[in-house]
């Protein structure tokens, strides 16, 4: 039974030779020690190590006398102990064969299995070689390829968009435009694998030459138009066109395998160091916006106003015409009532009498009426 | 029992011989790689050599044979390589100064002449990067600053491309292409654009405002225009009527107007229409 031997080497009840002790040990430890563990026969929590049955004895460390005693009471042959003392070794079969050629053929079929079985993932492609030379691409599912050291597959992610933000972080990049301004420029890359055996074979490195190419495109791009069409919206959309079709097109010319899904502008700024003047431009153009938008409310007061009047006239007019004598002398009236009401009013009698103004009267109304309001 | 070991020995030493043989004898080259078969220190064969019309899967690549111990491989990348050129100011025929940074892409066709004449891709890097640097500053010196720019970039490249070609041929590489990266000014042309383009933004600021407000005029004025308009459609139907109704409103709002404190002598002589009646006639 293995219970009668611990991987330990542990047979006899003289305890396990791991434990390291002081020289002087052995000779002290012959009788129970006083600081040992709760007494043997106690059913205490028992040592796993320890095989069954034994009575855990006083833990003590192994004299070299000890050792040796062990060493002559192990049961010989069988095991051939190469392993001294304390080394595990495998385990036999219960027909006494070794597990050897059982272990190698397990390590064999999971070799096999794990490398002849692929399982991809809906985004994913491989590309299988023999021997370095490309054979074909396996798409998503499970594929079934010589084992490894013959076939070997490299899977990767092929239609999922990669995203590649130039310049990574938060770093002015100033670019040259048409009109010889910079602009402050930050954009967005999209593209994923079009063809991986391509993509595999063809250059040193893809994904960096995906990102020289945008940045040689982006900049070809940028010095074809001025400043103020790459700021604005419209002449963004045609920059974001042409480069995605300049990086195709040379992408397609190093035969890359790789489609460029989209290049979107983040950001593009005046450089810092002159961002006030933009903003001055800004205010100005604040500015025209206020003064049109006031110009234009009075405009609408004054024709309002005009149209109110002319109406206002038209009505009268119209009633006019119905009776014009009457309407005359009637709107006369009213007006001299209102005026004269309000008036002091002389009336100068006879013909050919000069009319003159009575100064003096005016003065002393006058005089009356200044002491009436400084009293107050 | 003995025997049988013994004979089993010689088996198992003539198959480890034969493996070895095999695993020295057969070598695999990948699809990336092209291999020069060296022997005795003179190259012989290029496995897998760049065939431009070969497709991968129908190229050299894969298991090969050769020579155990008389023929050495040399594996030379096959795919398209890249050389980076440094930082380079150019001066444009205007005097201009622009800071250049350019790639070029290159792919070592005759791997044999590559060995013989540079021994290594990273070696013929060294070697083609002084090579572009040059040929990319003469053809980049003959161009006006403006056409550095823009459009004539892309015919500039390709002369700049033929130029580096005709010398990496001789290495045994193939020029592919040739891009600037970054076309930059200088630090110190820097500063004199940023003022170029303050000075730029204010009087676009200026002329903004000017336009605003003269904008803002041709409203009002066409606005008083209209006005003027509608009281002459209005009031054009009777000059005289509009005369006296006018002057109605005139006298009322100069005479009998409550606001104004201030109220005036009216002097009336009895021939005034007004007092007509008065006469009692």
């Amino acid at each position: 039974m293995a219970g009668s031997r611990s991987p330990w080497g542990g047979k006899t009840g003289k305890g396990g030779g791991d434990t390291p002790s002081p020289p002087e040990g052995p000779s002290d430890n012959g009788e129970g020690e006083p600081d040992a563990p709760p007494p043997p026969p106690s059913p205490g929590p028992r040592n796993p190590w320890q095989p069954e049955g034994d009575s855990a004895p006083p833990r003590r460390a192994a004299s070299i006398e000890d050792i040796f005693r062990q060493r002559a009471n192990r049961p010989g042959g069988g095991s051939g102990g190469g392993g001294s003392g304390g080394f595990p070794r495998m385990p036999q079969r219960r027909n006494g064969k070794s597990w050897a050629p059982l272990i190698a053929g397990g390590v064999a079929l999971i070799w096999l299995l794990s490398t002849s079985t692929h399982q991809l993932g809906s985004t994913e492609e491989g590309v299988v070689t023999t021997f370095g030379k490309y054979s074909h691409t396996i798409g998503s599912g499970v594929s079934l390829t010589a084992p490894w050291p013959i076939q070997s597959v490299d899977v990767v992610d092929v239609t999922s968009i990669k995203r590649e933000t130039i310049p990574e972080g938060e770093a002015e990049k100033l670019m040259l435009t048409s009109d010889q301004n910079l602009v402050d420029l930050s954009y967005l890359v999209r593209w994923n694998i079009k063809n991986l055996k391509l993509y595999k074979f063809q250059l040193e490195d893809p994904d960096d030459t995906v990102k020289e190419v945008a940045e040689a495109a982006m900049r070809a791009s940028v010095a074809e138009v001025a400043l103020n069409s790459v700021m604005g919206g419209a002449g963004r959309g045609q920059i974001e066109q042409n480069v995605r079709q300049r990086m195709q097109t040379v992408l397609d010319a190093y035969r890359s395998g790789v489609l460029v899904q989209g290049v979107e502008i983040k950001k593009a700024d005046p450089p810092a160091k002159v961002v006030d003047a933009f903003q001055k431009v800004t205010a100005a153009q604040q500015d025209a916006q206020r003064d049109l938008s006031n110009a234009q409310a009075w405009a609408q007061q004054k024709i309002a106003g005009a149209e109110g009047e002319a109406a206002n006239f038209d009505k009268v007019y119209g009633q006019y015409k119905l009776a014009p004598d009457v309407t005359r002398r009637r709107m006369y009236y009213e007006t001299m009532e209102r005026v004269l009401s309000n008036n002091d009013k002389v009336v100068v009698e006879g013909n050919g009498v000069t009319s003159y103004l009575p100064l003096p009267e005016v003065r002393r109304r006058a005089q009356a009426a200044t002491p009436a309001a400084g009293g107050r | 029992m003995l025997a049988n070991l013994r004979q089993n020995r010689v088996a198992l030493a003539s198959l480890a011989a034969l493996v070895v043989a095999v695993l020295t004898s057969v070598v695999a080259v990948p699809e990336t790689e092209q291999a020069v078969v060296v022997r005795l220190g003179e190259p012989v064969r290029v496995i897998n050599r760049f065939k431009p019309k070969a497709d991968f899967g129908q190229t050299g690549a894969g298991l090969s044979l050769r020579i155990p111990f008389v023929e050495r491989l040399v594996r030379i990348d096959r795919r398209l390589l890249s050389v980076d050129m440094e930082r380079q100011q150019v001066l444009s025929t205007d005097q201009l100064r622009l800071e250049v940074d350019a790639y070029a892409r290159f792919r070592i066709i005759d791997p044999v002449k590559m060995v013989r004449t540079a021994g290594t891709p990273e070696k013929l890097e060294e070697q083609l990067q002084p090579i572009l640097t040059s040929v990319l500053r003469q053809e980049l010196g003959k161009r006006t600053f403006q056409s550095l720019l823009t459009a004539e970039r892309g015919a500039a490249m390709a002369q700049i491309r033929t130029g580096l070609d005709i010398e990496a041929r001789k290495y045994g590489a193939q020029i592919i292409d040739v891009r600037i990266k970054r076309a930059d000014l200088p630090e110190g042309a820097m500063e004199s654009t940023f003022t170029k383009m303050q000075a730029a933004r204010e009087q676009e600021a200026t002329t903004i405002r000017a336009q605003g407000q003269k904008n803002a005029q041709i409203v009002t004025a066409e606005a008083e225009a209209r006005a003027s308009q509608i009281y002459a459609d209005s009031f054009g139907k009777d000059a005289s009527f509009y005369d006296f109704y006018r002057a109605m409103k005139s006298y009322d709002v100069t005479f009998s107007n409550p606001d104004a404190k201030s109220s005036s002598t009216i002097i009336l002589s009895p021939e005034n229409d007004y007092l007509r009646q008065f006469k009692g006639r």
